[in-house]
């Protein structure tokens, strides 16, 4: 006979998994150990790209909300070195650049600012006072806390609201406290969550534009004006606000759009991510050795069970895909660990600081793609091995 | 002594023609090694250590090629075939068992068993099934869901005995499978051996034991690689033997 009907048998896809899971039953502890390796390198770029991702979505929906058609002009300095200050008519000329929807301004008010009047003159708390007009608020998207914002009695009253951080320095709690500004006792009425297009705010007491005029020697000229205009003519205006609120000295008006400081923390983000993402590169690289070095370490230990294969007519090639097998098996397990607890650490770590968790479906695929990638290659040089070992040599080890 | 096989010869099991097998460093294993095992046999393959009756059970189980002269098994000539095809026939018509047993600890024996046919392209239930005839055959029904460490060693020979005789083979080879036993378990499996060969399976044992090579229809002695001696016993189990 000539032998061709002796073709071998292939086995069954569940035949494979189950002669490859064989290896991994009978040595749990060593399992768990080198696909720990495995998981900790897929975790790491999970839970990164997660972070990364959920931060950055989080980022975009604030500026979504918060809107990035804002324009702010601040008074800077004349090409002499002395302080500028603009018209008092700079908001009307605002409004009337065509596309501009909405202009607001806040000015500096030369008023120390004092918890009470015993505070000796010399310590003030690190506050400064703003004049501030009444459609402030809403055009920064800001949100009161505490109290109530500035309204049209108020603004010609010796009453405050307090930026967020202002309200923490002067250890104030509640409204209806009141602080001195100068030698006047001024009325706390509100308190403001932080506004994050324009966390300067945060650290100052604002007061009315009529009442700073009134109380303290104010001369009724902003220094900061803020402009909204539609989305789409934010450069125009950004070309024109300087010349239109100073036109001898443009140059001394710096304008700048308060949500590019939100897209660049976007943008610095990504460089710290590529870090990491390198560095769980590094740590799955090592997880991958490991897990080569327990196949090597499997084929040394299990000689005799190979040559107790081929004895009951195992091909070398089955002996090879066994091998294969239990490293993707192995590197597999790891690798799904890694993601799942990447993902938990992602989600974890949104909650706690508020955001959406974002996974992106890539970050979990790429992880499996990298995990099957390491466990054909960590798996394929004992795999070879194993199969070139001859039936009686391999039976006969001891 | 040496007397001729018997008048009635079926067709070959194992026929082995001028089979040697040398190693480099001039080592000779086998040296012209004649042999013919006939369907239904029951013989010893006997001698003592380094005799070359190893590198014979590894030959007649196509473990190992021999370096000249030509190898027939279940009628295929050993030098002919690849490595997987060797790998199919000793699937399909090869069963062995060895000294050390090599059972999967932790597995039970009937998934030991079934491991006789995982390479014969049989299906999980179908091996598991065939797994507990077989265990019953050598008298294990009862013990198909011990893994091997709460077997004694008897029992594991026998359980190594179900997994080689699953796949219905056409020739059995037992390399010293007392050789780790005590003389009771030894005992029985000799006598599980004979059962077998009665119900017509053919059967190669491989030992250093004259004791149980006596107890066998025919007695191949091996000395230095060669055959000193094939010898058949005129007695009553020659003729179960065929």
């Amino acid at each position: 006979m000539s032998g061709n009907d002796l073709k071998p048998s292939r086995l069954s896809p569940r035949d494979i998994l189950r002669v490859g899971a064989v290896g991994l039953r009978a040595r749990r502890a060593r399992v768990v150990l080198s696909a720990l390796g495995i998981a900790i390198g897929i975790a790491t770029m999970v839970a990164v790209v997660g972070l990364s991702e959920s931060s950055r979505s989080d980022l975009m929906a604030r500026l979504d909300r918060l809107g990035t058609n804002l324009l702010t002009a601040e008074a800077g300095e004349d090409h002499l070195g002395n302080r500028i200050k603009f018209p008092k008519s700079a908001v009307a000329m605002v409004e009337r650049i065509g596309p501009v929807e909405h202009a607001t301004a806040t000015a500096n008010v030369d008023a120390r600012i004092r918890r009470s009047d015993v505070v000796p003159d010399e310590r003030t708390a690190g506050v400064t006072a703003q004049a501030a007009r009444l459609d402030l608020l809403s055009t920064l998207g800001g949100e009161v806390a505490k109290g109530v914002w500035l309204d049209p009695a108020g603004e010609r009253l010796p009453v405050t609201v307090l930026g967020s951080v202002a309200a923490d320095r002067l250890g104030i709690t509640r409204t209806g406290e009141t602080i001195m500004m100068d030698e006047t006792r001024v009325v706390v009425v509100g308190i403001l969550e932080p506004i994050e297009l324009f966390p300067t705010l945060d650290r100052t007491a604002m007061v009315g534009f009529p009442a700073a005029e009134r109380y303290f020697r104010f001369d009724g000229r902003p220094t900061t004006v803020f402009e909204r205009s539609t989305d789409a003519s934010v450069e125009e205006v950004r070309a024109v606000l300087g010349r239109t609120i100073s036109p001898g000295d443009p140059a001394g008006v710096s304008v700048s759009r308060p949500s590019d400081a939100l897209a660049a923390k976007a943008a610095t983000d990504k460089g710290l991510t590529a870090l990491m993402l390198g560095l769980g590169a590094v740590a799955l690289l090592v997880g991958g050795v490991g897990v080569a070095n327990t196949m090597v370490i499997s084929v040394l230990e299990r000689r005799r069970e190979i040559g107790l294969r081929r004895s009951l007519g195992a091909t070398r090639n089955a002996i090879r895909l066994q091998f294969l097998t239990e490293s993707l098996l192995l590197s597999g397990l790891g690798g799904t660990a890694g993601a799942l607890l990447g993902a938990a650490a992602t989600y974890a770590f949104a909650h706690f600081q508020g955001w959406t968790a974002v996974v992106p479906p890539w970050s979990l695929a790429g992880g499996l793609a990298a995990t099957l990638l390491i466990g054909v290659v960590a798996g394929l040089y004992p795999a070879i091995r194993a199969s070139r070992l001859h039936p009686t040599v391999a039976l006969n080890a001891t | 002594m040496t007397l001729p096989p018997p008048a009635d010869s079926s067709p070959p099991v194992v026929e082995l023609r001028d089979a040697a097998k040398s190693y480099p460093g001039g080592v000779h294993a086998l040296r012209g090694v004649n042999l013919t095992v006939a369907e239904g046999e029951l013989l010893a393959v006997v001698g003592p250590s380094g005799s070359g009756k190893s590198t014979m059970l590894n030959v007649m189980g196509t473990l190992d090629k021999p370096t000249t002269g030509t190898v027939k098994v279940a009628g295929y000539d050993v030098s002919a075939l690849s490595d997987s095809r060797l790998s199919a026939l000793r699937a399909r018509h090869i069963g062995f068992v060895f000294q050390q047993f090599h059972l999967a600890a932790g597995r039970d024996a009937v998934d030991n068993v079934a491991d006789g046919l995982l390479y014969a392209g049989v299906p999980l239930r179908e091996r598991r099934a065939r797994a507990r005839e077989a265990l019953a055959k050598v008298g294990l029904d009862h013990r198909g869901s011990h893994t091997p460490n709460e077997l004694s060693g008897g029992e594991k020979q026998r359980v190594a005995i179900a997994r080689a005789l699953v796949g219905e083979p056409r020739l059995l080879l037992a390399d010293e499978p007392t050789g780790a036993l005590d003389t009771a378990s030894g005992a029985i499996v000799m006598e599980l051996l004979h059962e077998l060969n009665a119900s017509g399976t053919t059967i190669c044992v491989i030992t250093h034991d004259n004791g149980i090579a006596d107890s066998l229809p025919r007695r191949v002695r091996f000395k230095d690689g060669e055959i000193v001696s094939d010898s058949y016993s005129v007695s009553p189990v020659e003729g179960a033997g065929r």
